[in-house]
């Protein structure tokens, strides 16, 4: 049990990132960091996102008639030990989108559930350290039939996705440093409109949404009190294209973003299993995409769902 | 670690032949699947309809070689040699255009509209550059392809298509040279066989038209054009059913007709619908004069609004005097209790969360980088008009009429809208939250309420049982303004009956045209 006791403590990172679109992509299965068989992490999260900088294509501007475009996001997630090297999670987050200027009105609604198998497939001995490697395989459905094709404002893309993971995590006592790679596939979707202009007419209510791929390079400080870790990711879609000048953005947007960001998290001594987390991101570069600054906060109790060999 | 292996990569790979399982669905566009256009009636009297503008023109095509002639026997000659070794790309160069040449150019032509639907980017000092035709390629690029710039180049693009037409006709039967496939029994038709005489080709007349009208319309995109047109006149060489010769002469008469409607449209006073500080000043103080709020911009920084003096723009299917008499009676005193209780339903329609209503707004909004109102209507009568199969002339005929309808239903919309510069509901009552973008001109009327009225009304006539259809949409389509809370109930409702108006008359010309 002792070896596993910092994983326990470790239950769900969410970086939100949020696109000119307000999508959020918890990344639930982005850590190195697997709790112990039987054991089950309830997380509830506050996001907050805000831009009021976007790219249209490469060019940087702000948009008098948007002003800021904000969302608030309220998820609800788990995450379930299947065994000591297989950990089952799930998000389903609530969006509320608003503009501060213009004449918009803002969307609100369940957004997409997202499911996440990860699984711890080594773990050795290197040198001084501890060297992981994780493949986490994950998916997400829209639960809601909300407006897709309403950027800056709709509450999420509607696409389905699934995607696979590679994450490499090396820990020296306290410290760590990872690296992981995503592809993740992105089904076609079906928008209110029976047609539509990309770089030439379609006449059809389906959109190809281009594939994407998510870098992201952390490391850190991992007590059993306290962590803290410095993040940057880059996103990318494979294909789309530009929002033309003045143009509205569409889904199928070739969108790309590189963001740093921070997630802190303290541990309770004295309350076994609660956590509370804090962090932001910010996007340094982007294409096609909202400058945004996400800040969030939440609560985690961890617990095992069989009471007699907890401690043993 | 290998034992490890052992583990991961069974596992890997049946991940990533998960990921490549879930293929994508291809997506299968409505007007990819159109069919080669086999007209159920050739329409061979076309030749005694009545054309829009040039019944007492006189245009001038060249007396064909004869068909045992060296020059003739050569053009025989390359469509063998291309017939021996066609090539995919021509096999698919083939199939997109025999679902018919008006067709094509239509969706060409909302291609460029939907390109250049963009309002310009403010300059920094906060006032905003006009695309300028003399400089189309600067930006903002020539032209701001917003509804009334894109009825007025449907209308044109379609009325001298026509014409071109009922030209060609007259001399396909003057010369009746037979196409290529009934001269020389070697040469294989890859298009429906027709008694229609090839000389000059009717798919040459409609692209040399249209290219000539284009340098008009979309000057900034010849290049685009150009190589439609080139690809257009090889697709029918290839496919056995013109000669060079035939099409020479077809592009040579289009290039004929395209001038006289050039002509027209270079002086019906579009160019200067945008208007100046002036004439947009005079709007609001006037307005403010008769005691009633005026429209103002709801954008940032403030634009002008849109093309004001388009109401001065030469109608095709009645006279200027006919606008201001098809002008509805007033909208509710901007002071009055009615205008707060259509407001106060507006502010209901902004609050109301349902899907339906979204759905709707979204469907019919066809807003900015779209191929606007009149475009939408386009492609709603293209999908219909393939299922009957009318022939090319036919088609342009219809097309015409829905188009000039359109047009001039823009013009009686801009009429109104700033007869009365009315404010829209965000500016009278601002936690009306919309939708959908608030257009950039006077709320009274709603100019998708005009033109869908008069596109259902003549569409309605030109296919009568699918009438009562064509009304439904249309009501959905002026309902959805409302719905997206950028319009009052009376802009819809009003908006609606001045299209059927206007639709009207296209109907008593189609009456009158010999085609029936």
């Amino acid at each position: 049990m002792k070896i596993t006791l910092q994983y326990i403590k470790y239950c769900i990172s969410a970086l939100a990132l949020v696109a000119l679109n307000q999508t959020v992509k918890a990344q639930t299965e982005s850590d190195a960091l697997m709790i112990p068989k039987n054991y089950f992490c309830a997380a509830g999260l506050y996001t907050h996102n805000s831009w009021n900088h976007y790219w249209e294509g490469t060019f940087r501007r702000e948009n008098l008639n948007l002003g800021t475009v904000s969302s608030n996001v309220y998820a609800l997630g788990g995450n379930y030990g299947l065994s000591n090297r297989i950990n089952v999670l799930f998000m389903a987050p609530y969006v509320k989108t608003n503009v501060s200027a213009g004449t918009l009105r803002g969307q609100q609604g369940f957004q997409d559930i997202s499911l996440a198998v990860k699984w711890m497939a080594v773990k050795e001995e290197l040198g001084t350290g501890l060297l992981s490697l994780h493949a986490i395989l994950s998916g997400s459905i829209p639960v809601g039939n909300y407006q897709a094709d309403y950027l800056p404002l709709s509450i999420g893309m509607r696409s389905k996705n699934i995607a696979l993971r590679g994450l490499l995590n090396y820990q020296v006592g306290r410290f760590f440093v990872a690296g992981a790679g995503q592809y993740m596939r992105r089904d076609n979707i079906t928008i209110d409109r029976d047609a539509y202009y990309t770089t030439e007419m379609h006449y059809t209510n389906q959109v190809a949404m281009p594939n994407m791929t998510n870098f992201l390079f952390s490391t850190g400080y991992r007590s059993l009190k306290f962590n803290a870790e410095a993040t940057l990711t880059h996103m990318n879609t494979i294909g789309g294209f530009d929002i033309t000048k003045n143009n509205m953005p569409f889904p199928s947007n070739n969108m790309e973003a590189t963001a740093v960001g921070g997630i802190f998290k303290y541990m309770f001594q004295n309350i076994q299993g609660l956590e509370f987390t804090a962090g932001g991101s910010w996007v340094l570069h982007g294409r096609n995409y909202g400058q945004n600054l996400g800040v969030f906060g939440g609560v985690y109790y961890v617990f095992s769902t069989k009471k007699d060999k907890s401690e043993k | 670690m290998k034992k490890n292996l052992l583990h991961i990569l069974p596992v890997v790979f049946a991940a990533v032949s998960l990921l490549n399982s879930s293929c994508k669905k291809e997506i299968v566009e409505r007007n990819t699947v159109f069919p080669a256009l086999a007209p159920a009636n050739q329409d061979l009297d076309a030749d005694t309809w009545k054309p829009i503008l040039t019944a007492s023109s006189t245009f001038t095509v060249a007396t064909p070689d004869a068909v045992t002639s060296p020059n003739y026997l050569a053009d025989l000659n390359e469509i063998k040699s291309y017939q021996r070794n066609l090539t995919k790309e021509q096999n698919d160069i083939i199939a997109y255009w025999s679902a018919g040449s008006v067709l094509r150019w239509n969706e060409i032509l909302r291609d460029l509209v939907a390109k250049h639907n963009l309002p310009p980017y403010q300059k920094d000092d906060g006032t905003y550059p006009a695309p300028s035709a003399a400089n189309p390629l600067a930006y903002p690029l020539f032209p701001f392809a917003n509804p009334p710039y894109a009825a007025r180049a449907y209308a044109y693009v379609s009325a001298a298509q026509y014409d071109a037409l009922v030209q060609a006709w007259k001399f396909k039967k003057q010369f009746n040279r037979p196409a290529p496939y009934k001269t020389d029994a070697a040469i294989n038709a890859l298009v429906p066989k027709s008694d229609l005489p090839a000389y000059p080709s009717e798919d040459a007349v409609v692209s040399g038209v249209t290219a000539k009208m284009m340098e008009l319309l979309f000057p900034g995109d010849l290049d685009f054009i150009r190589q439609k047109a080139a690809e257009e006149k090889l697709y029918r060489i290839m496919a056995g059913a013109n000669t060079r010769s035939d099409m020479d002469a077809g592009e040579s008469l289009g290039r004929q007709v395209a001038d006289v409607f050039l002509t027209r449209a270079r002086s019906d006073k579009a160019g200067a619908a945008i208007g100046n500080k002036d004439i947009w000043d005079k709007l609001e103080n006037d307005t403010k004069a008769t005691g009633q709020i005026p429209w103002i911009s709801l954008e940032l920084p403030r634009r002008p609004p849109m093309l004001p003096l388009f109401t001065q723009v030469t109608p095709f299917l009645f006279t200027t005097q006919t606008v201001v008499s098809l002008r509805p009676k007033a909208p509710y005193s901007t002071s009055s209790p009615e205008f707060k209780k259509e407001a106060d339903e507006v502010l209901q329609m902004s609050m109301n969360r349902s899907r339906e209503h979204e759905r709707i707004v979204a469907f019919w909004a066809d807003g900015v980088g779209t191929v606007t109102p009149p475009g939408h209507w386009n492609y709603i009568a293209a999908e219909e008009f393939v299922k009957h199969k009318f022939s090319e002339v036919r088609w342009a005929r219809n097309l015409a009429l829905l188009n000039m309808a359109e047009m001039d239903a823009a013009i009686v919309c801009w009429d109104a809208k700033y007869a009365y510069f009315n404010p829209r509901p965000s500016q009278y009552m601002f936690d009306i939250k919309t939708l959908t973008g608030v257009p950039n001109f006077p709320s009274y009327t709603s100019g998708h309420s005009n033109f869908s009225g008069a596109a259902a009304t003549i569409l309605g006539y030109l296919i009568p049982e699918r009438k009562n259809d064509f009304m439904a949409m249309a009501q959905e389509a002026a309902m959805s303004r409302l719905y997206g809370a950028i319009h009052y109930r009376s802009d819809c409702e009003v908006g609606l009956q001045t299209g059927i108006k206007v639709g009207e008359y296209a109907i008593a010309l189609a009456k009158a045209d010999g085609a029936n």
